[in-house]
């Protein structure tokens, strides 16, 4: 019983191929970019959409040109049904190319060609030929509207259809937000595209979005079915009728903006509220909502906050983009279960790596396990995915021995922050590590630079830093040193793309990016509690600039004690000066009193949420400068000493590392827009008022050149 | 891979464990099962198709999750079950739904059905209640046996003595360390409180001094000569032989007197130069009949066409770690079990063979010589 020679049978007949029909290329048709009519031998078309030179499908002036031209030879020869399909294997069609709309600054120059593209799109639904979608993978934004213009949709169950528009500050803009409300409930309809989230095969069956779901294999048939009528939509034609009148629009509208306004301030993001509005003062009629769309998305997309989260889009596809040429990491092992071990090893394992996860204690071991079991399951909790939950769980190997090292690819260090601890853990690996393995730290305040002593190859050894809670900050600073070999760096960006990270590349340097520029804004807000502002105040003087989460609940959220030792170890390491840690804080700390985790910090919190007081007074203008300032000083020190080599960098990482209001666009996207010469000199005046930390850093001087 | 009662969703272990190991689609796996003997068979086949050379490196072992025995439905509820789903139509529907009668809902106890012989019908507790008789085993000797493998394995996990035994993790992250069936606090008094579990209320086998019903796996990794070249690997130990038998069920205890021996003859082998045994404790009342029956001249002439008696076992050599009937008698792994721990045992003790041996319900014996390298 030799090893079998099965390996790859299925892909050597061609297994996974995608059904695009038996038919041969139509004669007397153009020749196009992005289409091919192909035509069986009952007539069927098959409309396969397939742009050149792109490896996935997106919507773009010149894709919606040729479909014109390709609807209009349609209309001419009447096929007896016609199916649209995307040859591309990743699916459908991912969205519009959002590069058209970078910089866009005339909103009628935008609602021309908005317009054309609902000409088109119109042109394909009133069709005398019965025209049926057929969606794998993703079919999103644009791409939906493409299927929704059809008259039925087949969907592959590995199918996502949705409309994300909304996280660009936008919403649907060639016609989706009438053909949707139009086919489903509207109101399930508004909620797809005031959260962005997508429907897989199931649930956009249920919906009514599709009209069947069925595999590879029957494709063909169902197709078929389609067009001869066989196959019957499920419509709730009764909920539409009801929301075709004014007054249950308004009621439900209202509710909408309530829910949307807690989710996000309508002033930092115009989008959920436009959609509202506009849906609730056109619903009632296909054409007026389709008009009213096409202004109410340009003017959005001509605003600030499109056009920065437009930029972020970019930013997280820049850092997030995988080196091919890169040692692939398929074999993670992870040191040390605790609270950050154990949570890379399970987010790695829920990424598809195999990890091997060790610890001496067996007690922390089974912890993590516990915390990852919990994660597994949150992601895979319908119940058609009990063999993805099962194969989650497989992939994640406790590995108390330490077993795993030998064959992994990627090793990371995540022990308590000890740096004897560290360099003795190194010294027994590395005679394990095979060729090629990359050696990396979770640590956040040990030096590389000092954790390299005594390591053979210090050149395979890079930082990888983590922010917490791991399955939800996208962000990891990959930190290099200055004998740091440019293949291992690689490989760790690689590795941060391949399990869904952006990867923000730093020097070794205290507090490296993120930290370092968040102490100061956390320090000036405990500085305020001593000038006896409240901690709401506070706190509200930075969610109205746009942060996520004010700076006393981000301290009490991290903990008190790490900031604690994160304030210590940057004023020890950083020549510029930082505030110093009130001695309430050290009392606190003592105290046990470290945040949400002890339950109580600087807040008292009950079910993790803390417990703030109403009524407190407002913040003033300078409360806000005050706190957000400081931090963009701090950026600017990171960009002077090459800590970071761009400011594109330093804002990706403060709005995937620290939430930075995405809507400003970063750090100094913000600080540009409002004036380098303003901030500096906003500034010197919080320098005269409140001390020498204000001071802008020399840096400033050549961002304003 | 052996396995006596795979879970429904599972039917072949042996193949679905290779493919979730992550083991390449193209290698084969399969599930072997011959009673307590399907563990030991698994190492016999994959030791048997590397030495005729079909192979070069094999994963072999068992599995067993008695816990997880199904409560069945009896023949007649299953038959009633299909005429309802068959019928079609709200008056056939009807008709079927009247055929029910409240004994269908009785389950029929699948383990305990698993554990009884169908030819003789007698339950492996009753086969040992023989032995007991046929070999004059008091309730104090099986009792002894007991405490004495409960102290051994006691004290073999205080020191660190099963070290092939792994941590194992629930998905709720319970942690599972050692075998909790262990009772270090054991005496011949304790266990006197018991009563007869299969045979009341005369018999001598109890709860206390049999075998537990548990859940347990093992692999091991066999390599042709050539694979440990290749691989760089550090072989344990070697298998040189192994031999299976087979007797009238009903004393189906003594299999390792007739599956062991010839490993002996044939290799011209004493008692002395057996440095460890292992041999399954189903029962101790079983597992002192095999030792009696040794050391019987009649027996030996008899059965196993010996000369004289072959000797009396130095039982301090005899499951030196405590066995089945403090660690649990997963049924299909117990074969691999003790297989992998003899070679262990064998390490420590610094011993150069030693044997492994079990019986099997139904009438047979498996055995295996062991060389520590």
């Amino acid at each position: 019983m030799k090893t079998g020679t099965g390996t790859g049978v299925l892909s050597a007949i061609d297994g996974n191929r995608l059904e695009l029909g038996h038919g041969q290329p139509v004669t007397g048709g153009g020749v196009y970019r992005c289409w091919r009519r192909l035509r069986e031998a009952d007539g069927i078309e098959w409309l396969i959409l397939d742009q050149t030179d792109a490896s996935t499908n997106r919507i773009e002036p010149s894709m919606l040109e040729e479909l014109d031209a390709v609807l209009a030879e349609i209309e001419r020869d009447r096929p007896p049904g016609l199916v649209i399909r995307s040859a591309k294997r990743n699916g459908f069609v991912a969205g519009a190319d959002i590069a058209q709309f970078r910089g866009v600054g005339d909103a009628g120059a935008m609602a021309s060609v908005l317009g054309r593209g609902h000409a088109v799109f119109d042109r394909l639904a009133a069709l005398p030929v019965p025209a049926v979608a057929v969606v794998h993978g993703f079919c999103l934004g644009g791409g939906l509207e493409l299927a929704l213009a059809c008259r039925r949709r087949i969907a592959l169950p590995d199918a996502s259809l949705g409309f994300p528009e909304v996280q660009l500050g936008l919403h649907p803009g060639l016609g989706g937000t009438a053909r949707l409300t139009r086919l489903i409930d509207p109101l399930d309809a508004m909620s797809m595209m005031l959260t962005g989230r997508p429907k897989n095969a199931r649930a956009a069956l249920r919906a009514g979005l599709v009209d069947a779901v069925t595999e590879e294999r029957h494709v063909a048939a169902a197709v078929r079915a389609a067009i001869s009528g066989a196959l019957k939509p499920r419509r709730p034609w009764f909920k539409t009728v009801a929301f075709n009148t004014l007054p249950v629009r308004r009621l439900a509208g209202s509710r909408m903006r309530a829910a949307a306004q807690k989710r996000a301030r309508p002033e930092h993001y115009p989008a959920p509220a436009a959609l509202i509005d506009l849906w609730e003062k056109h619903g009632g009629g296909e054409s007026a909502l389709k008009a009213a769309e096409i202004p109410s998305f340009s003017n959005l997309l001509v605003g600030e906050t499109a056009q920065n989260l437009i930029r972020i889009f970019f930013l997280r596809q820049a850092m997030g983009k995988a080196d091919k040429s890169a040692h692939a990491v398929r074999h993670v092992h992870v040191i040390g279960a605790g609270a950050m071990g154990g949570d890379i090893a399970a987010w790695c394992a829920y990424k598809g790596l195999r990890v091997t996860l060790a610890d001496m204690s067996l007690k922390a071991l089974g912890g993590a396990m516990k915390r990852a079991g919990d994660l597994f399951a949150y992601h895979y909790r319908d119940r058609h995915d009990r063999a993805k939950l099962r194969d989650a769980f497989d992939r994640l190997i406790p590995d108390p021995k330490g077993v795993g090292v030998g064959g992994a690819d990627l090793i990371i260090e995540a022990v308590p922050e000890n740096l004897d601890l560290k360099r003795k853990i190194f010294a027994g690996l590395e005679p394990k590590m095979k060729p090629g393995a990359i050696l990396a730290t979770n640590t956040s305040s040990i030096r590389i630079e000092d954790l390299r002593q005594g390591l053979q190859h210090p050149e395979r050894l890079v930082g990888i830093h983590f922010f917490n809670p791991v399955s939800r900050m996208p962000l990891i600073e990959v930190v290099s040193h200055d004998q740091a070999a440019p293949e291992a760096l690689a490989s760790a960006r690689a590795f941060a793309a391949r399990i869904d990270r952006v990867a923000a590349p730093v020097k070794s340097a205290p507090g490296f990016l993120v930290n370092r520029t968040l102490m100061p804004y956390l320090l000036e807000a405990l500085l305020m509690i001593d000038e006896k502002v409240a901690p709401e105040t506070i706190d509200q003087a930075a969610e109205r600039f746009g942060m996520p989460m004010g700076p006393i609940e981000l301290a009490d959220h991290v903990g008190l004690d790490i900031c604690l030792d994160v304030a210590r170890v940057l004023s020890q390491g950083l020549s510029e000066p930082l505030p110093k840690p009130p001695d309430w804080l050290e009392a606190k700390v003592k105290n046990g009193e470290l945040g949400r985790k002890t339950g109580k910090g600087i807040y008292d919190y009950k079910g993790g949420k803390p417990q703030k007081k109403p009524g407190q007074p407002a913040p003033d203008a300078e409360m806000t400068d005050r706190l957000i300032l400081p931090l963009l000083n701090a950026c600017v020190a990171c960009l002077r000493e090459g800590v970071v080599a761009d400011e594109d960098t330093v804002d990706g990482a403060l709005v995937f590392g620290a939430g930075f209001a995405p809507f400003r666009g970063g750090p100094l996207r913000y600080a540009r827009k409002r004036g380098i010469a303003e901030v500096t000199q906003a500034l010197e005046g919080l320098a005269a008022k409140h001390g020498e930390r204000f001071k802008p850093d020399a840096f400033w001087q050549k961002l304003g050149a | 891979m052996g396995c006596v009662n795979p879970i429904a969703d599972e039917i072949n272990p042996g193949r679905v464990a290779a493919l979730r190991l992550g083991i390449d689609e193209s290698v084969p796996g399969w599930t072997v099962q011959r009673n307590c003997g399907s563990g030991m068979q698994s190492i016999d086949v994959g030791f048997r198709y590397i030495e005729q050379g079909q192979a070069d490196l094999i994963l072999a072992g068992g599995t067993e999750a008695l816990s997880y025995t199904p409560l069945l439905f009896n023949h007649n509820a299953v038959e009633w079950y299909s005429r309802l789903v068959m019928a079609r139509g709200l008056l056939r529907r009807l008709e079927a739904m009247a055929g029910f009668r409240l004994g269908f809902l009785k389950p029929v106890i699948g383990l305990e059905r698993g554990l009884t012989d169908p030819v003789v019908e007698l339950n492996m507790g009753q086969t040992a209640e023989v032995l007991a008789f046929l070999f004059s085993i008091s309730r104090q000797e099986a009792d002894q046996y007991a405490v004495e493998s409960q102290l051994r394995l006691a004290r073999a996990q205080a020191e660190g003595s099963l070290g092939e035994i792994e941590p194992m993790f629930g998905r709720d992250g319970t942690l599972y360390d050692h075998d909790d069936g262990v009772r270090p606090d054991s005496s011949v008094e304790s266990l006197a409180k018991l009563h007869p579990a299969f045979e009341r209320p005369f018999g001598k086998v109890t709860a206390g001094n049999s075998s537990q019903i548990t859940d347990g796996a093992c692999w091991v990794i066999l390599a042709s000569e050539a694979a440990v070249e290749q691989h760089g690997l550090t072989p344990l130990a070697r298998i040189v032989d192994s031999r299976w038998a087979a007797l009238d069920p009903r004393i189906m205890g003594l299999g390792p007197t007739l599956a062991a021996t010839p490993l002996l003859t044939d290799h011209g082998l004493a008692l002395d130069d057996i440095g460890a045994w292992e041999i399954n404790e189903a029962f101790a009342a079983q597992l002192i009949a095999c030792l009696k029956a040794w050391a019987d001249a009649d027996y030996c002439r008899k059965v196993l066409h010996l000369d004289g008696a072959l000797g009396n076992l130095d039982r301090a050599r005899v499951n030196v770690d405590g066995g089945a009937i403090g660690l649990g008698h997963p049924v299909g792994t117990t074969g691999a079990r003790i297989v992998l721990h003899l070679v262990h045992a064998l390490r420590r003790l610094k011993a150069k063979r030693g044997i492994a041996s079990e019986c099997i319900g139904g009438g047979q014996g498996g055995a295996m010589l062991i060389e520590a390298m």
